[in-house]
């Protein structure tokens, strides 16, 4: 690297702005297709529907946080199964590894949210300014009517993707439809009217402005990503032992062996959302969205020359190549011991949880003692002990269940809305739908009882049948009689 | 000033010092960064202005603003106690014979009840009202003075044996073995006799014969204990000072007299009204139905109106 950087002359870096060109190719279109397809799940998935019966939401994908519920289609996760997310969130942790792995930093390049936005407002800078150099025309214009016009006009459209962008993030956590109507009359929760603000900001912001500096300054993933790139990993490469020395297409037509392929036509750093230069070898700045390769290919394709002076290649190849070898097919690059053993153990967290989801009760008991006083004398000599009950019901509808004792002989219970009278060695009981009732119940068993341990048997009465068991320990008095 | 090195490699000015052939960089900020850098410097200033911020000797800067921590407790407890508004009001509407009928109601009441009770009555009932010898425990079914609603908001608005109340309860037993009423060996025989009720220890003529005459006036023939005195229950499984011989024939020979604060003085009708409703929920609680002594317990002193007992 011979050529002079920038030199500091103040306390900060001026922002080189970046106006990237037009450009359609191979990568382009599979970029539409992702950001097609990204934007697509980010919009419609709230407002997709799926019956749970009538005493639950019908959205399919629910963050229902004021009831303490996730519904992911057939899926219902209730707080105290929050492994689940902690488990997806690991899965999409590792997930980024596989991608890096297999295909270097496809994740920054392709579906990143950061890059998807910007490259949208990208578009929207070209339709409105026009091409790459119509915006540094407009840019370097002294500010007139006509600027401040067609900023304003701009900005209104970025501010209007923004606002759809934070607007629909609300719709996730609220029935779609209600909150719709809500929002518009002013009846949501302040916090919807919030989010919209701060997620609209952000968007308008980070996509309209700070751009690569997003990823250059603020965000850990490349640093990280860094670190894990090493000479197997899939980049963005431009051959230099193919293109160099670089010369006009006149010049090098003169002399044909003096120089390399490489027309310094620019055109791969003018499409560059980055605005780097691909030549300078990999680097931080370079999100690997592969607009450089449709571009130098595209010129290769005009000048005559084979494609693929810029293309995805790891350093391994490279050197390879260099040496004159043909290069490796990709698909055996994909598939080597690292990124097997990350598809590993993500597969093995993935069919993990859903063998967990899969054996998982939809009925659960669990018993809490009162540890204080730890048993209660009565006066008739009789021992009483109070637990709460916890009976889990996550069905879509109400069940009746049963609790009985197991042990404890001659004990008898019965709830704090009953009547002693009424204490017996089983209780019935109706739970509603999709809930978790706590019953408090006061056991007691006749005079000069030891303490001993017993059983809450917990079972379902309608035709599914279904329970579960919880171990309790009765305290009594110390006999100091005998 | 000398002239500033630029390090090869990058184009970047350095800091001109070096460890071990190691230079640091110079390298600029981003402006925005630079922008954040002077937000922040102009949010802390503005945030002296108006927040307490400054230490000086006795006290800090108040702020333009004039906010303190104690003003937002007073702001939240205002806006707590109008949360609780409507309940208090509606337990202030509800005589407390009738909560038992609005289940709804009685659950609030016992909520409330609860977290007065720990500020309040755990020192001697304890956290979870188990009591200690002496501090009788609240969540068993035997009651000194009656366990039903009205009895137990009596007991708490004016108290046991409180001095200061004139209508509080009062039952004094008579010391007999100090006050030489009973000889040792009569203190020993009743005692016996006593514990002869719950089948703790063997039958005697002359026990029985002096309970007739000293101690069934208040206690009851059968010793089933009297409501209207306060008077405990001999019979049963709960011995408030001890159920062995010599805590028996101790409670005979210098009687013991404990005292429960009036809280009508203390606390507001609705808050006492709570508490009644909370120990009446511990378990033990008992019907307005006519069981003899709680009958005859409900007529105490002259009624006075809660939360004015002077």
């Amino acid at each position: 690297m011979n050529k002079p950087g920038p030199v500091a002359t103040g306390l900060y870096q001026k922002r080189e702005g970046v106006f990237p060109s037009k450009i359609d190719g191979k990568f382009r279109r599979i970029k539409w297709a992702v950001m097609l397809v990204t934007l697509g799940i980010y919009y419609i998935t709230p407002w997709l529907r799926w019956d749970r019966g009538p005493y639950a939401p019908d959205q399919a994908v629910l963050i229902d946080l004021e009831h303490r519920r996730f519904y992911i289609f057939a899926i219902e996760i209730w707080p105290q199964e929050f492994y689940f997310v902690a488990g997806l969130l690991i899965m999409a942790g590792i997930g980024l590894f596989l991608v890096t792995s297999a295909v270097g930093r496809a994740w920054c390049g392709y579906a990143c949210p950061q890059t998807v936005w910007t490259d949208l407002f990208q578009h929207v800078d070209r339709l409105i300014d026009g091409d790459r150099n119509a915006q540094i025309r407009l840019k370097n214009a002294p500010w007139g009517l006509t600027k401040s016009a067609r900023r304003l006009f701009k900005w209104t459209i970025y501010l209007a993707i923004s606002f759809a962008t934070g607007g629909a993030w609300i719709f996730y956590f609220a029935d779609a439809p209600t909150l719709q109507r809500e929002f518009w009359t002013g009846n949501a929760a302040s916090v919807a009217y919030a989010t919209v603000g701060v997620l609209t900001f952000t968007t308008f912001w980070f996509g309209g402005f700070m751009r690569e500096q997003v990823c250059i300054y603020m965000c850990p993933w490349p640093r990280i990503q860094s670190a894990m790139l090493d000479e197997k990993s899939l980049l963005v490469t431009y051959k230099d032992w193919r293109g160099e020395p670089r010369a006009s297409i006149k010049k090098s037509e003169k002399a044909p062996d003096k120089f390399g392929d490489c027309v310094d036509c620019n055109q791969c750093v003018a499409v560059c959302p980055t605005g780097i230069d691909i030549r300078e070898g990999p680097q931080i700045g370079c999100i690997t969205c592969a607009l450089c390769i449709d571009a130098c290919d595209r010129v290769m394709a005009q000048v005559g020359r084979p494609r693929g002076l810029i293309d995805y290649a790891t350093l391994e190849d490279s050197v390879s190549e260099k040496a004159g070898n043909p290069p490796t097919s990709h698909m055996k690059l994909i598939w080597h011991p690292r990124t097997l053993f990350y598809l590993g153990v993500w597969s093995a967290i993935g069919f993990g949880l859903l063998f967990a989801l899969g054996t998982r009760q939809h009925i659960d008991l669990a018993v809490q003692k009162d540890r204080n006083p730890p048993f209660m004398l009565m006066s008739n000599g009789e021992v009483r002990n109070a637990w709460t009950v916890k009976l889990k019901n996550m069905e879509g509808r109400p069940r009746p269940m049963t609790v009985s004792l197991e042990g404890l002989k001659g004990g008898v219970m019965w709830s704090d809305t009953m009547s002693r009278d009424d204490a017996a060695r089983h209780l019935s009981l109706l739970v509603p739908a999709d809930t978790t009732m706590p019953v408090r119940i006061y056991v007691v068993s006749p005079a000069d009882v030891e303490e001993q341990d017993f059983t809450f048997v917990l079972t379902a009465t309608d035709k599914e049948g279904g329970g579960d068991r919880a171990e309790a320990h009765f305290a009594a008095p110390e006999n100091d009689d005998d | 000033m000398v002239s500033p090195k630029i390090d090869e490699a990058t184009g970047t000015e350095t800091k001109g010092h070096e460890w071990d052939g190691i230079e640091e960089l110079d390298t600029p900020l981003p402006l925005w960064w630079l922008l954040t850098f002077y937000a922040c410097i102009a949010f802390a200033l503005g945030y002296v202005v108006v927040y307490p911020a400054i230490p000086l000797l006795n006290k800090g800067t108040e702020g333009i603003w004039g906010w303190t921590a104690r003003g937002e407790l007073a702001k939240d407890t205002v806006s707590a106690e109008r949360q609780h508004g409507p309940l208090l009001s509606a337990l202030a509407a509800t005589p407390i014979e009738s909560l038992l009928s609005n289940p709804q109601l009685m659950q609030q009441a016992v909520a409330g009840g609860k977290a007065a009770y720990l500020v309040n009555c755990v020192q001697c009932h304890g956290t979870g009202a188990g009591g200690s010898k002496g501090y009788p425990n609240l969540n068993d079914d035997d009651w000194l003075w009656g366990g039903d609603l009205k009895t137990l908001e009596t007991t708490i608005v004016h108290g046991i044996r409180s001095p200061d109340d004139t209508a509080t309860r009062v039952s004094l037993m008579p010391s007999f073995g100090r006050d030489a009423m009973l000889t040792s060996t009569q203190v020993g025989e009743v005692a016996n006799h006593v514990l002869s009720l719950s089948g703790k220890a063997q039958a005697n003529a002359a026990g029985s014969v002096t309970f007739a005459n000293n101690c069934a006036a208040c206690h009851g023939p059968a010793g089933k204990g009297l409501r209207q005195f306060g008077a405990p229950n001999l019979t049963d499984a709960i011995w408030l000072y001890g159920s062995s011989k010599t805590d028996v024939t101790a409670s005979i020979h210098a009687a013991h007299a404990g005292v429960m604060p009036a809280w009508g003085a203390r606390l507001d009708a609705v808050t006492i009204k709570m508490l009644a409703a909370y120990v009446h929920s511990l378990g033990g609680g008992e019907a307005f139905a006519p069981v003899p002594e709680a009958a005859a317990s409900a007529a105490p002193a002259a009624p006075v109106a809660p939360g004015k007992t002077r």
